[in-house]
């Protein structure tokens, strides 16, 4: 006997939901498509490359498919000094984000300046390649575009990142795979209230600011403060270090949990790092036996600690 | 027991079956989600407690507590409930007992392998969609897609004229719930990046709660209030309304849970209004199944499973208030990101839904394994244990977040509001301890009743039948 008598109702069923899907989805999705990139989504996605969660290029979201950002003071081709730039380096193999994997996305004028000046559709994955941020204009109107430095300026990835050094890389595009994985984001959001307080947690996020950028990670339930801007209200590489190895530090009444196991086996000098000793003497400084805390040993420059902080400092 | 019916003959495995395997696996998962719940909680009261291991740290372990509670728990007892009431309603077998076996098995395993990844950090970002969507997909084709089958077909193979108003919404849920996982994890699926993608992560969070956990947790109680009562259900048009006012209203407002997002305020103002239509099919179900029990209010105090389910549905009042005026802008404005919403989800999944499927699980068992339930005493004290956890729990959390509100409203230093919260953060974990304890107590009774509980005579149900400890 099946559906036969309820008919009209199977169909009414299709109707109402084809509806609502089509309001909930079509007509926003006009909205969204025709939004533009902002000059922070383009950074954005050249910092974190294709994608900040789980990808089958970075399955245990350890950060190794990222790309890197630099700041060059010298052309990397001809080695002349030059006005300091920043750069995102994209290693052999390491995908590229949406915005150049779909010059679309990027919304009308910047896909056009991306694509005609910044020769984006050039790159390729297998040889990598190094992108600007640059301010053009496209029909008399400025946008901001995407430079493909390796074919436009002949730059070539690991020449940018040995002509910059270890301290002029930022590996923020591996610390959003660490803010991800550790589930910063359950307590931190990166979207403020539209009404709150923009003197502390700075402005809230423009329409164009999400281009490209996945997961945008959001989060929902706030335990501790936004971490959108949080880069331009405390800029202290020591501050995050002594924060993240055990908040109780810098903040005695915080809930945050200890992040030292990011630390790894060694800090930035080779040491080994001795996690027992440490927590035994901070206890031992928590009970008044000590004058001063234990010293937090700097990361070194492949942990994940280095990469949290750098993704942390650069939110602004 | 399993392997041995997994690949038996349809025939030969006893009808019930797959519902006593779901109903267990559901207790089970309930026990692990309350559990993880508990540590999470604990983790929030007492930062130091349990410190600097990767795999104890909160950011690893809250989406686990999330997904085990929905997934595990709560959805598990659902194809309990599917399993068990799709044939009753229709006056026939199940369409395929071996299918809903197969399904139990590997739902139980692809939740218990997606749980571990999720544990080893292996995320999608995504809230409420964290899986990685290889898991995604095994969760819809391999779990979800048998389950909705055999509704279907059952329904379809049914010896009624009719169908009924739980039936509706079994088949009509299910189908909305594929809809669902399919759409919701398109940014996975395609990497859509961007506004699409935050936008797409809360449709399906929202859509998941509006068309599957809702609609499913009240259509139980269709079931369960006018047989276990002996009421005709108050009004069949009543539920018509509350079906459809469900597939139209509740299916829309999903950019409610982004109103700080610059996503189209055309969009945002829409979902506001559909959310308070929330209401709609709120007070059309409360009140029919309030009304379905005239003349037997007694049974509220008797009966472990009425009381169970009535309780979830008069949770569902403070529910569908708060529901459908938190998202108004002025109300968000003030509670958005703040503890008010861990509560409010909380008497969503924990009040509602679990109070409504818990008699649904209690009262399916007894009726499979044709055995009254061992324990009146235990049962009372898990009510006791579950409804005085909840309340602590959503009480403490409410008020935490109020402090917050005011706190985001007046800008006080973060560090303040997390101060004042502190007692609350404790009250909460000690709400949320009361009930995994009593869930524990739970699976002792149910396998008590499997081992020693009084066999049911033919033709008798087990709610004729007194308690007898």
């Amino acid at each position: 006997m099946a559906f036969r008598e309820y008919k009209i109702g199977a169909v009414m069923f299709g109707v109402a939901l084809s509806l609502s899907m089509f309001i909930t989805l079509v007509m926003p999705s006009f909205n969204i498509i025709s939004v533009g990139s902002t000059a922070v989504a383009l950074d954005k996605q050249l910092t974190y490359g294709y994608n900040s969660g789980f990808t089958f290029s970075d399955p245990f979201l350890t950060g190794g498919a990222a790309p890197h950002r630099v700041v060059l003071r010298k052309d990397p081709a001809s080695g002349a000094d030059m006005e300091p730039v920043t750069a995102y380096v994209f290693s052999a193999g390491m995908p590229f984000p949406s915005g150049i994997l779909h010059p679309a996305v990027l919304g009308e004028g910047t896909d056009d300046l991306s694509v005609e000046q910044g020769r984006i559709n050039e790159a390729s994955v297998e040889q990598g390649a190094v992108f600007l941020v640059q301010h053009g204009s496209y029909n008399g109107a400025e946008y901001p575009y995407i430079e493909n430095a390796t074919a436009t300026r002949g730059w070539l990835p690991d020449a940018v990142l040995t002509a910059a050094g270890d301290a002029n890389t930022s590996y923020a595009g591996a610390g959003k795979v660490i803010f991800v994985r550790e589930g910063c984001w359950w307590c931190h959001t990166l979207l403020p209230e539209q009404t709150q307080d923009f003197q502390y947690f700075g402005a809230p996020p423009y329409l164009g600011d999400f281009n490209g950028e996945s997961p945008t990670a959001f989060g929902s339930d706030r335990k501790a403060p936004d971490l959108l801007r949080v880069g331009a209200r405390n800029s202290s590489k020591e501050w995050m270090m002594m924060h993240f190895f055990n908040p109780r530090l810098v903040q005695p009444h915080s809930i945050m949990p200890r992040f030292d196991y990011l630390w790894g086996e060694t800090d930035a000098n080779g040491n080994k790092i001795d996690y027992t000793a440490w927590r035994k003497e901070y206890l031992e400084y928590r009970r008044g036996e000590r004058i001063t805390p234990p010293e937090v040993p700097v990361p070194a420059p492949g942990s994940e600690a280095r990469y949290l902080i750098d993704f942390v400092l650069n939110l602004k | 027991m399993l392997m041995k019916y997994l690949f038996a003959k349809n025939e030969d495995i006893p009808p019930g079956t797959a519902t006593l395997f779901f109903s267990f696996s559901s207790i089970v998962w309930f026990i692990i989600g309350t559990g993880l719940g508990s540590f999470n909680a604990a983790k929030l009261a007492f930062p130091d407690w349990v410190t600097g291991m990767e795999y104890f740290a909160f950011g690893k372990m809250r989406q686990v507590h999330v997904m085990a509670v929905i997934f595990g728990w709560i959805s598990m007892a659902f194809a309990a409930a599917m399993m068990y009431i799709t044939p009753a309603l229709g006056n026939t077998k199940l369409w395929s007992e071996k299918l809903a076996l197969w399904s139990c098995m590997n739902w139980n395993i692809g939740l218990a392998l997606a749980l571990i990844s999720l544990w080893m950090g292996m995320t999608s970002g995504r809230e409420y969609s964290d899986f990685i969507y290889p898991f995604d997909l095994i969760i819809l084709f391999g779990v979800i897609l048998p389950v909705a089958l055999n509704v279907w077909m059952t329904i379809a193979h049914r010896r009624t004229q009719g169908i009924y108003t739980t039936n509706w919404f079994f088949a009509g849920s299910i189908f909305m719930l594929m809809i669902v996982l399919l759409v919701g994890n398109l940014p996975e699926y395609f990497h859509l990046t961007g506004l699409t993608e935050a936008y797409l992560t809360w449709w399906n969070a929202h859509n998941i709660l509006g068309l599957w956990i809702t609609p499913v947790a009240a259509a139980i109680a269709y079931y369960t209030i006018p047989k276990i009562t002996g009421n005709p259900l108050y009004s069949h048009r009543i539920g018509h309304l509350h079906f459809w006012s469900i597939v139209i209203f509740y299916s829309t407002p999903a950019a409610h849970h982004l109103m700080s997002a610059p996503l189209p305020e055309w969009l945002k103002s829409f979902a506001s209004v559909e959310g308070v239509l929330i209401l709609v099919p709120a007070i059309a179900f409360v009140s029919n199944i309030l009304l379905t029990l005239q003349g037997k209010w007694n049974m509220f105090v008797e009966n472990i499973e009425v009381r169970f389910t009535v309780t979830g549905v008069l949770l569902a009042i403070p529910l569908n208030m708060q529901g459908g005026f938190q998202q108004t802008r002025s109300i968000n404005w003030y509670i958005h990101g703040t503890g008010w919403i861990v509560a409010h989800a909380h008497l969503a999944l924990l009040g509602f839904s679990t109070f409504i499927e818990v008699a649904a699980v209690y009262y399916g068992l007894q009726m499979i394994m044709k055995r009254k339930l061992y324990s009146l005493a235990l049962a009372n004290f898990h009510f006791w244990m579950l409804l005085i956890g909840f309340s602590i729990y959503w009480i403490s959390m409410t008020i935490a977040g109020l402090i917050q509100g005011a706190g985001k409203i007046y800008e006080v230093p973060y560090i303040d509001i997390v101060i004042a919260e502190h007692p609350y953060m404790i009250a909460r974990w000690f709400g949320g301890t009361l009930v995994f304890l009593g869930n524990c107590v739970w699976l002792y009774n149910m396998y008590m009743t499997a081992r020693e509980g009084t066999v049911v005579p033919q033709g008798r149900m087990v709610h004729e039948l007194a308690y007898e400890r």
